[in-house]
């Protein structure tokens, strides 16, 4: 699961690192109310700051014309008037693709100047198992780019999970990023919160990018996460209710919205051949085997090693809600499970939905024999693949034509 | 010789009385396997019983093994109280552990693997099939199943399947039997992003059993373990190795159902674990359906 940037903050917040003042709102009074009381407590300049879980933002165009989802504001007019153009708008970023996202909610937060820019972030390292907190001198840019053109760029710091991070690890990482006096202890406290955060709230990754020395109002250096992002580990959420709190549905595609409620795992592509798949390594395979036939797969849909029948039923309606599908191929190997009743689930989903899109399946397995039997006796004009490579082939034809 | 497990292997089944657990007890013990003993806390002195095999139920694990001298368990317990399971059997002294549950924290993990570092407790899992070493009766009845795999697909024979997807193994084990091909012993090392057992510690083992004669490896994106077993077997391999990496269509940044499959900052590609098989001189199978048939040509 991933958070907005405001509540990236408000975690890091709880965890003593330092944060620039702001408060999020989804209103245009509630903007007017925070910009005056930023203003009021000193600050000289603002930035409003559009919150929705795809990077490029700054750089973004809403589909109203106005450019930029993220900026400065040097008085409350300032911020009211951008508070008009974000909320409640369609931002497209290069990662929200055409469509783009509606802005629900601005953060509206100090603007303090930027003095140096710098990296910081916590994942795992999962060639040796252990949390691995990652900073570099080259702040507000891509890491990867830091990787690939100056690796020596990169301080990398492994934990042992059976002590935790220990203090002059974080001096290290300090030194490295050629802090000194108060900043260097300010860093190391910031460090170890950044990476209590990354353990404490299960995350799968937590990243500060750019972490930034800047100028307060009363002309101090301090040292601040200006960006915050911030992703979960999924399986730990049971444990963590109040992060759970923050998911927002809105950004995430209803159709897997919807998949979820039914233990589906189903990720919308942009191809025209829908699958149904049991297993994620096959489900993955299926699609692959679709384009390596000239095709272009339309999601990825695990149903789950122990299919039922509502759960292919709901499948089927998932699948069949994505207009651009213009054929279905059905791959399942039932090991365990009885082919028979997933052939059954099959032909009930397809008389239930009026299906008329070709559909190919290929069934083995468990039973196998009376699963094709009820297929071949369901009156449906279906059409049966005997391996992967065959089914696959077959769909691929059936859309052609 | 198989790897991990032989028919002999006394197992365990650490959450027996739950639903999951039950079932694939009761599969294994279909299939041959010795399942010897079961664990839940707190129901310790019933039995489990099935087709006549009555299977004595512990509260703990240690307990187990002091009284039934298994030396594997399956590990079919929820996942808040999994990374707990798992200790608890290195903490008995048991060689394998195999950890079925699917969903367990990143986090436990990490301090699972931190904890059971210098034991002689070998994990495999967790998200994972599990592992079967075929037997010699019917459908190849008479073997060790540890785990969910279905065990009639196998065959007793001399390939070595080594996988992060349980239907994907599935899928190559079945590619194999189907063609008159039998397996020494298939392992499940899961999906998670964290686990017991990598594909380089299998493929060592089955470069090292006189019994194996060829590997299927079937990788997937996320992480670099693909590359390491690649790197090892271009220097050290001495058996033909066919190999398959599923996800090559698969957006970047989104997981593939199994929480390791993911390719996050251009790392973990399928592009780039194919070249380091190719590199290494393993077999690449153009689609999953060419797995068996990759080795097999390999072979001749």
């Amino acid at each position: 699961m991933n958070i907005h940037e405001y509540q990236a903050k408000q975690l890091l917040k709880q965890y003593g690192v330092a944060v620039p003042p702001g408060e999020p709102c989804t209103s245009v009074d509630g903007a007017r109310a925070i910009a005056e009381k930023l203003f009021g407590s000193g600050q000289k300049l603002l930035v409003i700051k559009s919150q929705i879980h795809a990077g490029g933002r700054g750089k973004g165009t809403f589909k109203h014309g106005f450019q930029g989802g993220v900026k400065l504001a040097k008085s409350v007019a300032d911020a009211v008037s951008l508070a008009e153009n974000m909320l409640g708008k369609t931002l497209v970023t290069k990662q929200t693709g055409p469509d783009g996202r509606v802005v629900s909610t601005i953060l509206v937060a100090g603007a303090e100047s930027i003095k140096r820019e710098f990296y910081l972030a916590v994942l795992l390292d999962r060639a040796n198992s252990r949390p691995l907190i990652m900073a570099s001198i080259e702040g507000g840019v891509e890491i990867e780019e830091v990787a690939e053109k100056t690796p020596e760029k990169i301080i990398k710091e492994w934990v042992d999970p059976a002590v935790g991070l220990q203090a002059y690890q974080t001096r290290k990482i300090a030194q490295g990023l050629g802090l000194k006096g108060d900043l260097f202890n300010q860093a190391c406290k910031l460090i170890a919160g950044v990476y209590k955060t990354w353990w404490e709230c299960d995350a799968s990754m937590v990243e500060i990018n750019p972490l930034a020395i800047v100028e307060t109002p009363e002309g101090k250096e301090v040292i601040v996460c200006v960006d915050a992002k911030i992703g979960l580990d999924d399986n730990a959420l049971y444990r963590h209710k109040d992060i759970l709190a923050m998911r927002d549905l809105a950004e995430e595609s209803p159709l897997e919205v919807e998949a979820s409620k039914f233990s589906l795992n189903y990720i919308k592509l942009d191809g025209n051949i829908a699958c149904l798949v049991n297993g994620a390594g096959l489900a993955m395979s299926t699609m692959d085997i679709i384009q390596h036939f000239g095709g272009s797969p339309a999601n990825f849909l695990d149903v789950g090693g122990g299919a039922s029948k509502e759960q292919v039923s709901a499948a089927f309606k998932i699948i069949l809600t994505d207009p651009s599908v213009k054929g279905i191929l059905v791959n399942i190997f039932g090991g365990i499970m009885d082919c028979n009743v997933i052939a059954t689930g099959i032909v009930e989903a397809v008389k239930e939905t009026g299906l008329t899109l070709p559909l190919v399946v290929r069934l083995e397995g468990n039973n196998v024999a009376a699963g094709k039997q009820t297929l071949a006796s369901s009156g449906l004009t279906l059409i049966t693949g005997d391996s992967m490579a065959d089914a696959a082939q077959k769909v691929v034809k059936a859309v052609r034509n | 010789m198989a790897i991990l497990v032989t028919p002999q292997t006394k197992v365990l089944v650490q959450g027996i009385t739950g639903s999951f657990g039950a079932r694939h007890a009761q599969l294994s013990i279909e299939y041959g396997t010795q399942v010897v003993a079961g664990v839940t806390p707190g129901k310790g002195g019933q039995t489990f019983q099935h087709l006549g095999v009555s299977v004595p139920i512990f509260d703990t694990v240690a307990e187990a093994v002091k009284q039934t001298g298994a030396t594997a368990s399956a590990v079919f317990v929820p996942p808040p109280f999994a990374a707990d399971a798992i200790l608890e059997g290195v903490d008995a002294g048991l060689d394998l552990v195999v950890a079925i549950t699917e969903g367990i924290p990143v986090r436990d993990m990490i301090s699972v693997k931190r904890g059971m570092a210098g034991s002689r407790t070998r994990l495999i899992g967790p998200n994972c099939p599990g592992l079967v070493t075929p037997g010699e009766g019917p459908d190849s009845k008479g073997g060790c199943r540890i785990g969910i795999a279905p065990g009639y697909i196998h065959k007793k024979g001399h390939i070595g399947v080594v996988s992060r997807s349980g239907t994907l193994t599935y899928e190559a084990v079945y590619q194999l039997t189907s063609r008159g091909v039998g397996q020494s012993t298939c392992v499940g090392i899961g999906g998670d992003p964290v686990n017991g057992t990598s594909h380089l510690d299998v493929i060592q083992m089955f470069m090292a059993d006189p019994d194996t004669h060829g590997i299927i490896m079937i990788g997937e994106i996320g992480g670099s373990a693909e590359e390491e077993a690649a790197e090892w077997i271009a220097r050290h391999g001495t058996k033909p190795v066919a190999g398959f990496i599923a996800g090559a269509t698969a957006p970047p940044g989104r997981r593939m159902g199994h929480a390791g499959a993911i390719v996050s900052g251009g790392k973990g590609t399928a592009e780039a674990k194919i070249t380091a098989f190719k590199a290494a001189g393993i077999g690449i199978a153009a689609t999953p359906s060419d797995m068996a048939d990759t080795l097999l040509k390999m072979m001749k």
